[in-house]
């Protein structure tokens, strides 16, 4: 009787170890399921003749599409404008976003005297200012840099300044008790503290970045994602449109994760939600 | 010494927390400060700690008037207040920037040692229990090796066991270099075990009571009869505190004498 229930036991343990394994292997897999289902019904269904797949390509004839790019080199002069427009504009508005957020975070003058201006122009849609700056700027990069700067600008000063702003008193008085300088007060207990929300606020940034590098392209360029697309429209191309797409989410979810991996090791004290957990 | 002359503290919404409160502390003494709520023991640490200004009165430690922060206070707080991005050495070790890596190092490593927590220097504070962060709270406080150490209700957030266990290795860790203590502390117990003199304040305004001298060796055996007397005079003084018709001065109570001797 015993010995039954020892086995019974043993047999009950094995089983749900043996699925928990090849679960960790299948989570990760989980999510591709429904992108790769809906990707191979389509394919099967232009490849059978239920739909000529005119205006909606199959997953195959955009991966061709991208091929050709690929073969002619115009994809790397597309991807590399691109890439370069929005890491300068990105760069620019990082720099700014930061400065100013630092300042008006920090210094309750500045933030009497800036924020309400910064706020009040952070409510004008950022599209808006495309004609003036292309009167002000010219219609070459200088004027779609600084549309993508002007994006990433506002997360991230605010960011910061909310940041700056929500240290915690408490561990604020910690540095004082140790009489710490106020340059030591901000290197050692500020900007620790602030570093999480910062990430984040480079993240959202990113994205807006990412977002007005579109909008830029869209206003007259000649090479660029964005031109992909435009020329994919007026010429009928519905596989260009849909790869450049596809070439703008991978490089999104790749400079996302770069950051991501960046800054992972200064964050690694943090006690979230998933803090030390396996994800 | 620790001196407070007279110290006056009003807040800017015009409360009143302290009324001329004054006291000597001797260097290496340990005192209590308890009392109701609202009775500015907090507000009086703070100021001893240089991290308020008092309206008026001075608090000087050796002649030097505590107007900010000083390196020769330290200070523990109610909550571990570790900085959450650094190892729990690293925790210790904030408040030695000045010294020499390998000097900071190994006080560090003794300071752990002393709090039992030497296979923690590379944990995370998060990884730590309530007991174990709050001793490295005051490992931080005690490596400077200030000569004033302030406590403001530094274990009222933990378990009694813990506590107990706590306030043995306070005092163990304090017969090491003999700071002078200064406890906040709203449990009769707590001060009635650690401290020399136990001062018992009176609320709104914040202002001193009674001046009771625990003259009990140590370690002190919290069962012992005199224990318990020392307990209830205590407890005594405390409730003539909050007693409204009991005018200021009489803190010096015939009956809780009477109960004592």
């Amino acid at each position: 009787m015993t010995l039954d229930t020892t086995t019974l036991n043993a047999a009950a343990q094995a089983a749900p170890a043996a699925t928990r394994t090849q679960w960790r292997v299948l989570k990760p897999l989980l999510g591709m399921l429904l992108p790769l289902g809906i990707a191979l019904a389509w394919e099967l269904a232009v490849y059978r003749g239920w739909s000529n797949g005119r205006l909606v390509p199959p997953p195959s004839r955009v991966l061709a599409t991208i091929m050709d790019l690929a073969r002619s080199g115009e994809l790397t002069r597309h991807v590399v404008t691109t890439l370069t427009r929005v890491g300068a504009g990105f760069g620019l508005g990082v720099v700014a976003g930061t400065m100013f957020g630092a300042i008006c975070g920090y210094w309750d003058v500045a933030r009497r005297l800036f924020d309400p201006t910064v706020q009040a122009l952070r409510a004008i849609p950022s599209i808006a200012w495309v004609p003036l700056f292309i009167l002000w700027l010219g219609i070459f990069e200088t004027s779609k840099i600084t549309l993508i700067a002007v994006g990433v600008f506002f997360p991230v000063y605010l960011g910061v300044m909310g940041a700056i702003l929500s240290v915690d008193r408490k561990i604020v008085e910690v540095g004082r008790t140790f009489r710490l300088s106020g340059a030591a007060m901000i290197r050692r207990i500020l900007l620790p503290a602030v570093l999480p929300a910062y990430v984040v606020s480079l993240r959202v940034g990113l994205g807006l970045g990412w977002m007005f590098v579109v909008a830029a392209e869209f206003m007259g360029a000649s090479e660029g994602l964005g031109y992909l697309l435009i020329d994919g429209q007026q010429l009928g191309k519905p596989a260009q449109i849909v790869a450049a797409i596809v070439i703008f989410a991978v490089l999104g979810k790749t400079t996302d994760w770069l950051i991501e991996l960046a800054t992972a090791p200064f964050l690694r004290w943090q006690d979230g939600f998933r803090a030390g957990g396996a994800a | 010494m620790l001196l407070l002359d007279r110290v006056d503290k009003t807040y800017p919404n015009g409360v009143r927390a302290l009324e001329r409160f004054s006291a000597d502390i001797p260097q290496g003494e340990i005192v209590a400060i308890i009392g109701g709520s609202g009775c500015g023991k907090s507000t009086l640490l703070r100021a001893v700690a240089g991290l308020d200004r008092a309206s008026a009165g001075l608090v000087s430690l050796d002649g030097a008037t505590i107007e900010a922060p000083h390196a020769k206070i330290g200070i523990i707080f109610q909550e571990p207040r570790l900085l959450p991005w650094l190892s729990v050495a690293d925790n210790i070790g904030f408040g030695l920037g000045d010294l020499p890596k390998d000097v900071r190092r190994e006080r560090v490593a003794t300071a752990l040692t002393r709090v039992g927590l030497a296979d923690k220097a590379k944990a995370w504070p998060r990884e730590l229990s309530g007991g174990q962060a709050q001793r490295v709270a005051i490992a931080r406080a005690l490596v400077p090796q200030p000569e004033v150490l302030l406590l403001d209700e530094p274990f009222s957030a933990l378990d009694a066991f813990t506590r107990a266990d706590l306030q043995d290795h306070l005092l163990d860790l304090w017969a090491d270099t003999r700071p002078t203590l200064l406890l906040v502390t709203h449990d009769v117990d707590e001060a009635v075990v650690l401290a020399d003199r136990v001062l018992v304040m009176r609320p709104r305004p914040g202002r001193l009571f009674d001046d009771i001298t625990i003259n009990l060796t140590r370690p002190r055996d919290r069962a012992s009869p005199l224990f318990e007397s020392f307990k209830r005079r205590v407890l005594t003084a405390l409730d003539r505190s909050l007693d409204l018709s009991v005018p200021d001065g009489a803190g010096k109570s015939a009956a809780g004498d009477a109960m004592w001797w």
